[in-house]
């Protein structure tokens, strides 16, 4: 069994990519219940923006000192194309019935997928991403590899940077008077507006940070990454309770270390050997989802929505 | 009203009228093969866009080549050659579109492509009902030719109008197993899939040589061909202590398939068929060196026969590499060219009016010296070059380690 603390490494660091990335649908859901699906193109598109910079560095600079840059400018490409998302194509919609704008978030991810495809006409294939070089480290019976440090310290740094800001910041309050009434709010003299803003811009940034992770983790990013990856992280945030940025958190650890430990166990239990292996993970995955909407429909941390009208 | 609908009318009826005269006037000066040259189409179909753009663009490139080598030379007296190239993306469904579309063109005597075997599932059929000769440069799976009883000893070939330069899985597979034993001397291997008609067609074949051999296959597993990480897979192999991987599947998942595998401390070599063997890979993988794949004929740089492709390619000035499927796609597109060249000749230099169907019986005639050897196919429609090379990279370059020509 000594290949079960790799294993829980492995589906916490995915995990947790998830996760960073969910609390970007997760913060939009419970402002304006919108599901943004071009969140996962948001996320690509993070990543585009570092691979950028990475573009106009020199070779000899170290990566320790570039990482800081690609990491700004990927926030900044992110956060530009989130924030134009919210103002152009669901600003316009709101009070539009729900499926108005869950029909514009689909159109908008193929579009920003095309659009990156077009602006980067050599990432037809995946294109390679600077990578860490040197040892892994073992901690604990696990292997982490040096790319993989990148996420395990950049996701507790944007939790905790989140649970203060939301918590003890004007703008945080502001936002929890909006999800909790966006018209009481209004009167209150919270600028709604501003407020859905910044919840789009802070979603993207950390999606953007995810999209580096993703970057140094494999090696390489693509055009179309955004797809699955805003796909699980979707799952994440229903998983941990949609509108809840710690149950977005719990919620992709949840989802990754289950994934992993599907494709590590699921073979070896007597009658299941068809259902185990890689090919199997993702359908596990989604058997768990359904097992927690079964028992507690509102996600593993509640929904913090619950108490609107 | 009256008045705008008249000269709407009259204007509509002189259009068409115009056009289809030029039509007539035009296939009437082709077929009499004077001044003007008969439009031969050879459609090419393969994934332009999309993960492996790479090795369809080289495919594209190579098709072209053949046809405006073959219209320099005046090969077929009165016949022009030209290539309509689509894009599948690598999508089966897209493929039947494109091959309905070439069906459609009556100027189209011959398709080349797809690249992948699970595209060419989807346009057999078409092509079949439509007696429209296909020449695959790179589908392996052994089925698409010899039928699903293949692997049982029943081979039937299902569709008579498939061809292809490239040989079967099974060869291939079988080949990799034999290298791997007896020349890496590897006894033990976790064997991984995509599951894909391609990948998965190649790891049976691989497994069945293998144990044959007297190997050991320590594991197995399945990962999806879009995934990036696969550290959970990993985790199993380390495990096990296999010498060696061998993975069915194509370079955009094996890069990192193998890149995360020596990240996590297991230094054993990745194995793959002619889906890794891309320059693609090793820039995809900073620790593709000691990587082996396998490939269809012989190194394309080494033999006499490619070293006018080559310069040839080069002086075309395509932008992207010719790739692992660049000479057998110049000699499936030359195959075609040869069997119109056939169908004209028997015909007293001029194309017949069935000339679909005269491509498809030349076909099976169809002798001559290509790029990747002496090019004929078999009565399945397989080519009758059985060629096989093992590659390995060695500072970061995919190196010829091996070739022979492989009987499974």
């Amino acid at each position: 069994m000594h290949e079960l603390p790799q294993q829980l490494a492995n589906g916490l660091i995915l995990g947790a990519m998830y996760g960073l990335i969910a609390i970007g649908y997760t913060m939009v859901y419970g402002i304006v219940q919108l599901i943004n699906f071009a969140h996962g193109e948001i996320f690509m598109i993070g990543g585009f923006g570092a691979y950028t910079v990475w573009q106009f560095l020199p070779d000899s600079v170290s990566l320790l000192a570039v990482i800081p840059l690609m990491i700004v400018g990927g926030i900044i490409c992110s956060v530009a194309v989130g924030t134009a998302a919210e103002r152009f194509a669901y600003r316009p919609l709101r009070g539009a019935p729900r499926l108005a704008p869950l029909i514009t978030a689909i159109g908008l991810s193929l579009f920003l997928q095309q659009l990156v495809w077009a602006l980067y006409p050599h990432a037809k294939s995946d294109i390679s991403f600077p990578q860490f070089h040197g040892d892994s480290f073992h901690v604990l019976g696990a292997t982490i590899q040096r790319g993989d440090l990148f996420v395990i310290i950049a996701a507790p740094l944007c939790m905790i940077f989140l649970g203060y800001f939301v918590s003890r910041t004007r703008s945080g309050r502001g936002m929890q008077a909006t999800a909790q009434d966006p018209d009481t709010a209004k009167l209150m003299g919270v600028n709604t507006d501003r407020i859905i803003v910044l919840a789009f811009a802070i979603g993207a940034a950390f999606a953007a940070i995810a999209a580096v992770a993703y970057g140094v983790k494999n090696g390489q990013i693509g055009f179309y990454m955004g797809f699955i990856m805003g796909l699980k992280a979707f799952t994440a945030a229903v998983l941990g309770g949609i509108g809840n940025i710690y149950g977005a958190m719990l919620g992709g650890l949840v989802l990754g270390v289950a994934e992993a430990l599907a494709t590590g166990y699921m073979g070896n239990i007597p009658g299941m050997e068809l259902f185990g292996g890689g090919g199997w993970k993702d359908v596990w995955a989604f058997v768990l989802l359904i097992i927690v909407l079964l028992i507690r429909p509102q996600g593993l941390l509640g929904e913090r929505v619950a108490d609107r009208a | 009203m009256l008045i705008l609908t008249t000269v709407l009318t009259s204007g509509a009826l002189t259009l068409t009228a115009c056009g289809s005269r030029d039509d007539d006037s035009g296939s009437e000066k082709d077929g009499s093969g004077g001044g003007k040259k008969t439009t031969v189409t050879i459609g090419l179909d393969a994934p332009l866009s999309g993960d492996l753009s790479a090795l369809g663009l080289g495919i594209r490139n190579s098709a072209d080549l053949a046809t405006k080598i073959a219209n320099k030379k005046n090969l077929v007296e009165g016949v022009e050659f030209k290539i309509e190239p689509l894009d599948d993306q690598a999508q089966p469904s897209i493929g039947q579109q494109n091959a309905t579309k070439f069906i459609g063109d009556k100027t189209v005597l011959g398709v080349v492509g797809p690249l992948n075997s699970n595209v060419s599932q989807s346009m057999q059929k078409p092509f079949n009902d439509a007696g429209l000769t296909q020449v695959s440069p790179a589908n392996t799976g052994t089925e698409l030719t010899q039928g699903d009883g293949w692997k049982k000893g029943d081979k039937k070939r299902p569709f008579k109008t498939f061809f292809r330069t490239a040989t079967t899985d099974q060869v291939q597979g079988s080949f990799a197993a034999k290298y791997l034993y007896t020349t890496s001397k590897v006894k033990s291997v976790y064997l991984i899939d995509d599951q894909k008609t391609y990948g998965a067609g190649l790891a049976a074949s691989f497994k069945d040589t293998y144990t044959k051999l007297g190997g050991k296959i320590v594991g197995s597993d399945h990962i999806n061909p879009d995934d990036r990480d696969f550290n959970a897979v990993v985790a199993k192999v380390k495990k096990t202590g296999a010498k060696a991987l061998y993975y069915g599947g194509e370079y955009p998942a094996a890069g990192p398939l193998s890149q995360q595998l020596k990240d996590s401390g297991v230094q054993i070599p990745v194995m793959g068929g002619d889906g890794l063997y891309s320059a693609d890979y090793i820039k995809l993988n900073k620790k593709a060196n000691g990587d082996l794949a396998t490939s269809v004929g012989a190194p394309v740089e080494k033999l006499s026969s490619a070293k006018q492709f080559i310069a040839d390619y080069k002086n075309a000035g395509y932008k992207d590499a010719y790739e692992a499927y660049g000479g057998g796609t110049y000699d499936a597109t030359w195959s075609i060219i040869e069997a119109v060249k056939k169908a004209v000749q028997d015909n007293d230099g001029k194309l017949p009016s069935d000339a679909r169907a005269k491509v498809l019986t030349s076909m099976s005639q169809v002798k001559f010296t290509g790029v990747t050897g002496d090019i004929s196919f078999d009565e399945f429609g397989d080519t009758t070059n059985t060629m096989m090379t093992a590659y390995e990279v060695e500072k970061d370059k995919w190196t010829p380690k091996h070739s022979e020509v492989y009987k499974p």
